[in-house]
């Protein structure tokens, strides 16, 4: 009954290396040098008219993809973002139209995706419902509330102010001003998964749900939090896409859902859970609208983009899995000869 | 009278009953909507939304996904347009086995990656949705093949009748009736359900589970690939953008019918009662005269029923087992 | 198919209709099911694994006696149970197995329940255990009319300050389910669960940390520990809301608490950084404790604190308790092996199917009489 793996593994690495080598850090180094190849082989690539076209592009599926993270990380999904940002967009459409005051709209767009969110939340935690089949319902329920509300309809007389605001830049730069929102953002989601007590018990939730709730984690409320948190975050999404394109539209970032987990995937967010951190997926987020507009910009059609995006994502899971494969295979090999061992050592006389 | 009562425990009632309810209910309002044209229309289109939940169905009940079908039916749609436009004259029964085929090899390419690697059949299939896809819009471009490309002995496959009942919706019927009694009465079959409950189970019973799980992915493109084709028989044009997002809405047509995410349960025959419930909403609210705009939103909220009437019984049956199971403390 | 199913059934005298769904059969009824398969594919050997835990008397007989005609008709059958009637009623040969190991076979006319006890006992009981005796102290956990509707019922049982009290019995016999329903993890039907006079909420484990209840569950793997952290991670993980300071949690800090409980219990691993799955099963154990300790409980739960560990941390282990009840922590020990109960319990109870069946003071506490009451047998020793 006795133990037989007892080597202890050596002095491990420092936090600095680890982290330095972890899978979200080689994604950035990644995303560097492509940026670096990129400015120096394709012109036009390096100006500030890039930065601005490529990070407006980007902000919508950058900032879902924030609380996408921490819900993958608990081992669960949520495909309805999109239709929430649709919803929200909707909505906005409406009541503006209506004449109401544009920040109750804004107010009540923001509401409108923390109900969303919580529902999705009520049905996985409380229902007991898996989240795959759940957030499909709600994809199909709120786009079709978006249809309902706007109809075919596209509301465009936005208030000037706040869509110049939407896509203005900063300075010279090139780096539109919402960036900075979108960067609290990124700051609030990193501190909450990796610095909180709330955070470590989101990792645990994803590696290991009993052990969670062995020391007192209230996996369900948890949960409920992430996804009004998504909610949330999809409207505010679907706000500012309404004020970039200054349209509202009930087919507003229709099929962003599956942009988003995607390049939550490639940024090394595992999808059993556990594994993943904020910095890689916001490198997730870049490395594929940055390919994305350099193809673009070359006049190469979205085609190869689009299988690029594809072969990514599937080398990036299969990868760890040969990986971990290889390394069990060795694991295994090595316990079966420690245990030819003890089975062929004599047992000492019980009686 | 009890036979009658467990016909009340059937998966496929709810949906069995919604549909009868919604037909019933339309017809009360507006008799023209069983119009033989009507009724025509409806099947037709309910045909490649049924192939493809039959073969989702498969693929669900072994407790996996595949969200690349559309990228599939798009592709082997295709396949079609330029297999009549490059082979002129080229038999009928060629180009089924050309689109039938190629879904199968892309079948198989999932199905290797998932029953192999073993990474989720979500990714993988998210990751060869964006592929196929890709593929489909580098070999089309721009280019469409129309109606007047294919001959008219096939597209009238979608135009004739027998009974009432279009050609291509027969072919749908009969394979149906295949997998049906496949999934039912067949061993390897049945091993899926077994496979979908506890795979570890299935595999101290000795059920071949990588084998099988292959199997699931490419009969899941085989299917794709005739509902491809059937769709290009079907409507007027094929292109790179064909069959993009039904990838949802099969997932829906069988989740609605009894098909749980989680694996281990459901029909074919509650699948393709689901697909014909979504298609049949469509008319529906148009001859009621409600607005279509309502129609996503019916389906959202249709799905959203059906996982929890799963739940509510799979929690009444856990229940019940555990009294029964209880030891006499 | 249908006919070959409704003639094996009625091989076997039991009337089941081939067309209904299986679940909601009853047990016996699906065991019954088991077995036509079985026969269906001609097994020659049937093995039977603890097949009457959740059968009544009648349930049994009819089992037995399938399992009779199928013996007389040629086929083999391995029956694992430890129910003594049942072995000696059913079975024409025994085999007794221990940790593991094959220890004898008998003919079960030739051979007694005392011989199959011994055998099962053994006779390395006499290791000494290094347990100082503790004062005791006030009673820290008391439980009263425990009761979950087919895992146990009845359960009443007091720890005091510095008291360490086993919960003895064979597997299955529910120990477990108890400790996990005064921890929370579980719901229960009735009664009542007080520490230090306060009244537990149920099923709350978040509350009975508060409380100060530690808990060091059974599942080393997969409920003590998570195995993809790193042991800093998972020593600090109890205590993640103090390491705190306005929301935040300081590395540092983290670190320095898991380095000293890590040193103070002598786990050897490489780095804190390490993950806590390449450590050895013993380290392992003494990260789940370092976890817990860290919470200054007041009663510690410990579920088979020492399966699966070598010889020497098992000692290390066996201290740290005892150390532990010196210090005034009240210490709730489940253990299926005898030596341990033994050698480490002030108290010993012991349950068999959910049910108490006795209550030994470390005096009182035999291999014989502790064995008897966890199987239940009433033969006496001469």
């Amino acid at each position: 009954m006795s133990e037989v793996l007892s080597a202890e593994i050596g002095a491990g690495r420092s936090t600095a290396t680890r982290v330095l080598t972890s899978r979200g850090a080689v994604m950035w180094y990644l995303v560097l040098a492509v940026v670096i190849v990129l400015s120096l082989v394709v012109p036009r690539f390096a100006s500030a008219r890039t930065a601005g076209f490529l990070l407006l592009d980007v902000i919508p599926i950058l900032m879902i993809a924030l609380p996408m993270t921490l819900v993958i990380i608990t081992g669960e999904i949520d495909l309805s973002v999109a239709s929430t940002a649709g919803l929200t967009s909707a909505v906005m459409g409406v009541l503006w139209a209506r004449g109401m005051n544009i920040y109750l709209v804004l107010a009540v767009c923001l509401i409108v995706g923390l109900l969303a969110g919580a529902f999705n939340g009520f049905m996985v935690t409380w229902v007991g419902l898996p989240s795959l089949a759940v957030t499909i319902g709600t994809l199909a329920l709120f786009r079709g509330l978006a249809l309902v509300v706007i109809g075919d309809n596209a509301v465009a007389n936005f208030p000037r102010g706040l869509t110049t605001w939407a896509t203005s830049k900063i300075g010279t730069t090139g780096i539109p001003v919402f960036i900075i929102i979108v960067l609290a953002l990124i700051a609030i989601f990193a501190v909450v998964l990796h610095l909180t007590p709330f955070g470590r018990g989101l990792i645990a939730i994803g590696f290991s749900k009993e052990a969670a709730e062995f020391v007192g984690i209230d996996v369900g409320r948890a949960k409920f939090y992430l996804y009004v948190a998504t909610g949330l975050v999809s409207s505010m999404a679907g706000i500012f896409w309404t004020l970039r394109y200054s349209s509202a539209r009930s087919d507003n970032a229709s099929g962003l859902e599956l942009a988003v987990i995607a390049a939550v995937l490639l940024g090394g967010i595992s999808i059993f859970g556990g594994k993943g951190s904020i910095p890689g997926a916001v490198a997730g987020v870049l490395m594929i609208g940055v390919i994305n507009y350099a193809l673009r910009l070359q006049r190469i059609s979205d085609v190869v983009l689009i299988i690029v995006t594809g072969t990514l994502l599937i080398a990036s899971v299969v990868g760890p899995s040969i990986f971990e494969w290889l390394s069990r295979a060795r694991h295994d090999r090595r316990v079966h000869k420690d245990l030819t061992i003890t089975a062929n050592t004599p047992l000492s006389p019980a009686s | 009278m009890n036979r009658l009562w467990s016909v009340l425990r059937w998966r496929e009632f709810p949906v069995a009953a919604a549909l009868v309810g919604l037909v019933i209910l339309t017809y009360s309002v507006n008799p023209t909507f069983l119009a033989p044209q009507g009724v025509k229309d409806l099947l037709l289109n309910a045909t490649i939304l049924v192939i493809l939940a039959a073969g989702q169905t498969l693929v669900l009940v072994t407790q996996n996904v595949d969200l690349s079908v559309g990228s599939v039916l798009g592709l082997t749609a295709y396949a079609v347009g330029v297999s009549f436009a490059t082979f002129p004259g080229i038999p009928i029964i060629a180009v089924f086995a050309i689109a039938i085929l190629l879904g199968g090899v892309l079948g198989a390419i999932n199905g290797l990656l998932v029953s192999v690697a073993k990474v989720p059949a979500l990714v993988i299939t998210l990751g060869t949705l964006y592929i196929y896809r890709g593929i489909n819009n580098a070999w089309a471009g721009g280019k469409q093949y129309f109606a007047g490309d294919r001959p008219d002995s096939f597209g009238n496959l979608s135009v004739q009748t027998v009974l009432g009942i279009p050609l291509i919706t027969l072919i749908a019927l009969v394979i149906l009736a295949i997998v049906a009694i496949y999934l039912a009465g067949v061993r390897s079959g049945r091993d899926l359900y077994a496979i979908g409950s506890d795979s570890d189970a299935a595999k101290l019973y000795g059920v071949p589970v990588t084998k099988r799980i292959f199997a699931v992915f490419v009969a899941n493109g085989l299917l794709a690939g005739l509902a491809g084709v059937l769709y290009a028989s079907r409507f007027n044009s094929v292109g790179a953008t064909t069959g993009a997002g039904m990838e949802l809405q099969v997932i829906a047509a069988a989740v609605v019918g009894g098909v749980a995410i989680s694996g281990g349960v459901g029909s074919v025959v509650g699948a393709a009662l689901g697909g014909l419930l979504l298609t049949t909403i469509t008319s529906s609210l148009t001859a009621i005269r409600v607005d279509k705009f309502w129609q996503q939103a019916v389906v959202g909220a249709l799905i959203l029923a059906a996982v929890v009437i799963d739940r509510v019984s799979s929690l009444r049956m856990t229940r019940r087992l555990r009294v029964s199971e209880a030891r006499n403390v | 198919m249908r006919q070959a199913a409704t003639d094996l059934f009625s091989t076997l005298g039991v009337p089941i209709d081939p067309d209904r769904v299986a679940a909601g059969l009853s047990i016996a009824d699906q065991q019954i099911i088991e077995i036509a398969k079985a026969i269906s594919l001609q097994a020659k050997v049937l093995i039977m694994d603890e097949p009457t835990a959740a059968l009544s008397g009648v349930e049994v007989d009819r089992l037995f006696s399938v399992a009779r005609n199928l013996r007389d008709a040629g086929s083999g059958i391995l029956f694992i149970s430890h129910r003594f009637d049942e072995v000696f009623s059913l079975s024409d040969r025994i085999t007794v197995m221990r940790d593991g190991r094959y220890i004898a076979t008998h003919r079960t006319a030739d051979v007694t329940i005392d011989k199959i006890v011994k055998e099962m006992v053994g006779r390395d009981i006499d290791q000494r255990f290094p347990k100082t005796v503790a004062e005791l102290g006030k009673p820290v956990l008391e439980v009263t009319g425990l009761s979950r509707a087919g895992v146990f019922n009845d359960i009443d049982f007091t720890v005091c300050a510095g008291e360490i009290v086993a919960l003895a019995g064979l597997v299955g016999a529910g120990r477990t389910e108890v400790a996990r329903a005064v921890f929370g993890v579980d719901p229960y039907d009735t009664g009542k669960v007080l520490l230090n006079g306060r009244l537990l909420r149920p099923n709350r484990p978040k509350a009975a940390m508060d409380a100060g209840i530690g808990l060091v569950p059974e599942d080393r793997r997969k409920q003590g520990l998570v195995m993809e952290l790193s042991v800093a991670r998972n020593v600090t993980l109890t205590l993640r809301h103090v390491l705190a300071k306005m929301g935040i949690i300081s590395g540092r800090k983290e670190h320095t608490l898991a380095a000293r409980w890590t040193k103070t219990l002598q786990v050897k691993a490489g780095s804190l950084d390490n993950a806590v799955s390449t450590l050895s099963g013993g380290n392992q154990q003494k990260v789940v404790l370092a976890k817990w300790l860290a919470t200054q409980p007041k009663l510690l739960i410990v579920d088979e604190p020492t399966r699966g560990i070598d010889v020497g941390t098992k000692s290390e282990v066996h201290r740290l308790l005892s150390d532990l009840a010196g210090q005034g922590i009240a210490i709730l020990m489940i253990s299926s092996e005898l030596p341990e109960v033994l050698g480490m319990a002030d108290r010993v109870i012991v349950m068999h199917e959910g049910r108490i069946t006795a209550e030994f003071s470390r005096a009182e506490a035999t291999p014989e009489t502790v064995m008897r009451a966890a199987t239940a047998s009433t033969e006496v020793v001469a």
